[in-house]
């Protein structure tokens, strides 16, 4: 395999969507949102439990592609017990990343482990796939139920 | 392939020599990725032959004018070329006259000409409007937005496993409330080719008008419309080695003619007068608005191109890719190909256990082969096999074995990184 799809595809992303964490549904959150890219049919429903404006507990459920399911995964893993505020600047950071509009090596940010996912930003079609969970997530915080990447 | 007329050729099949034939093909000589191209989304879009990039140069260079309209010498030849190319279409279908022969920007615009023009003007609520299972989009959304106005509603012949449309559940659904067929001829999503002329013949039997969706058909078999006995038939030039922004919707004659105009406009008039519009004759009274005469004149280059080589010379040649890919792919390990009808087009739809179709596309990218990965526009059929999504290697009659082979290696690569 080439170097650029290792850029791409790092260990730790085929070990996330291998074994997703958080993979299960919420029986009572207090918020969820269910994400759609209509483009390629990938969804992704988060689940929330937000106690005193912190993330006690945030699951996911859904089918997509490899990238798709490693950045839910990884995002449950990475905003739990984090504030409502802080999954907000996060989730802006982590967005324009993937987006190229972040230079992670350059630009202070709060990202830690999820700069895994900063080569996305050279795979344009690959954009929305690193970004349904985050979309459906912040949607959920807004206590908005369905989102779409479009 | 399986042989679906009887129309003589009318031109002289060539030795097929596919080494001269990609010397045709300006894109085949790409590298992505630092790697020869291998380009298998053909059903999605072919390449273009250098005849047809010539063509549409020569008229900007050194033809351009409008059509129809102005006295001046190349508005005359121009007109003489896109109504020519009007002629080697209703030759290219075996078409009766080049009277039936109406330009559209593609297959979608064909569908909605006959949505509006005759759905519009004659069903009621209550009718039924029959499609298949797996059609593309196309051939869904249009009709269901007809539903929508006027309270028609739309049944669906299932499908088998395989594939196939289910034939006695399609006898069961012509009743006396069903208004019109519509029909792919080839499913891009499957390959499957269907029994289209007995699948009309059944239709007529009970007085019911058959639309064909002929986009995966008309570029890679001999075509007869008069044989087929279609109502209407639509398809695309981008995928027949043509220009994008152009296809072709043939009607019999008496079907045009009953056939209400979709948009007005300069073109499609008799005369005006503020009190009332008489419109001009066949075709043209469903072409408003000065047309896409580069992309028809294209059109016609790439159909003379395709005749050149004889349309049973590419269907043999496509389906020895095909009968050679189904070998190569199903040997893949933990590889299921989906659409297994034993008449089949150039498409080989597939899912890898464990690996996304996405995954799939980006990886295979990697290694310079183009697919395409998704619902190829066809979110019913993936549904029908329950699937969200499928990889899809489609062939076309400049594709070679070893790009097959160079397509399965890149496979093998593709679930190594995946276990």
């Amino acid at each position: 395999m080439s170097s650029a799809t290792n850029e791409l595809y790092q260990q730790v992303i085929l070990d996330h969507n291998k074994n997703p964490r958080n993979f299960k549904a919420l029986d009572h959150p207090t918020c969820m949102c269910e994400g759609h890219n209509p483009l390629c049919g990938d969804h992704v429903t988060v689940f929330v439990n937000l106690e005193d404006e912190t993330l006690k507990e945030i699951t996911f459920t859904g089918d997509g592609c490899s990238i798709c399911k490693a950045s839910a995964s990884l995002m449950t893993t990475f905003l739990k017990g984090k504030s409502r505020t802080d999954a907000k600047v996060i989730f802006d950071e982590f967005h324009k990343m993937v987006k190229g509009e972040l230079n992670v090596e350059t630009t202070p940010h709060h990202l830690g482990r999820l700069t895994v996912f900063q080569n996305v930003s050279n795979y344009p079609v690959r954009v929305k796939c690193a970004s349904l969970a985050w979309h459906a997530m912040n949607s959920a915080l807004d206590r908005v139920t369905v989102t779409s990447t479009e | 392939m399986k042989a679906s007329t009887t129309k003589e050729p009318t031109v002289t099949p060539i030795p097929f020599e596919l080494e001269k034939i990609r010397a045709d093909f300006p894109m085949l000589s790409q590298t992505v990725n630092g790697k020869p191209l291998v380009y298998l989304d053909n059903a999605a879009t072919s390449q273009k032959p250098r005849a047809v990039i010539d063509r549409i140069m020569r008229y900007y260079t050194e033809e351009y004018a409008t059509v129809r309209r102005s006295i001046h010498k190349l508005s005359e030849k121009a007109t003489l070329a896109y109504e020519g190319t009007r002629k080697r279409i209703a030759q290219f279908l075996n078409a009766p006259s080049e009277r039936n022969i109406v330009y559209t920007k593609g297959t979608t615009e064909g569908i909605n000409l006959v949505v509006h023009g005759f759905g519009g003007k004659f069903l009621q609520a209550g009718d039924e409007i029959l499609i298949g299972a797996t059609e593309h989009h196309a051939n869904i959304v249009p009709w269901q937005m007809l539903c929508a106005r006027n309270g028609a509603k739309l049944r669906v012949i299932p499908c088998h496993e395989t594939g196939e449309l289910m034939l006695d559940e399609y006898e069961k659904l012509l009743t006396d409330k069903t208004k019109i067929v519509s029909v792919q001829y080839v499913s891009n999503a499957l390959g499957t080719i269907h029994p289209i002329k007995q699948m009309i013949a059944l239709a007529h039997a009970k007085g019911i008008p058959f639309l064909v969706d002929g986009a995966q058909a008309a570029p890679h078999m001999n075509v007869n419309v008069q044989d087929l006995d279609c109502d209407w038939f639509v398809f695309s030039g981008h995928k027949a080695c043509g220009p994008t922004g152009i296809g072709v919707l043939y009607g019999k004659e008496d079907m045009l003619n009953r056939m209400d105009p979709f948009l007005g406009g300069g073109d499609m008039i008799e005369s005006v007068t503020f009190e009332k519009t008489t419109y001009a004759p066949i075709p043209h009274k469903f072409e408003a608005g000065t047309p896409a005469i580069a992309d028809v004149i294209g059109l016609g280059a790439a159909l003379e191109y395709l005749s050149g080589i004889g349309m049973e010379n590419i269907a043999a040649q496509e389906h020895a890719l095909l009968e050679y890919g189904t070998e190569v792919l199903a040997a893949i390990p933990g590889l299921r190909i989906i659409g297994t009808a034993p008449t089949k087009a150039a498409i080989i739809s597939f899912t890898i256990r464990g690996v996304h179709p996405h995954d799939i596309g980006t990886l295979l990218d990697q290694e310079g082969v183009a697919i395409r990965a998704g619902h190829h526009c066809a979110q019913p059929a993936m549904q029908r096999f329950c699937v969200p999504a499928t990889a899809r290697a489609s062939f076309s009659f400049y594709n070679k074995k070893e790009e097959i082979d160079v397509l399965a290696a890149a496979i093998k690569k593709t679930i190594e990184v995946f276990t």
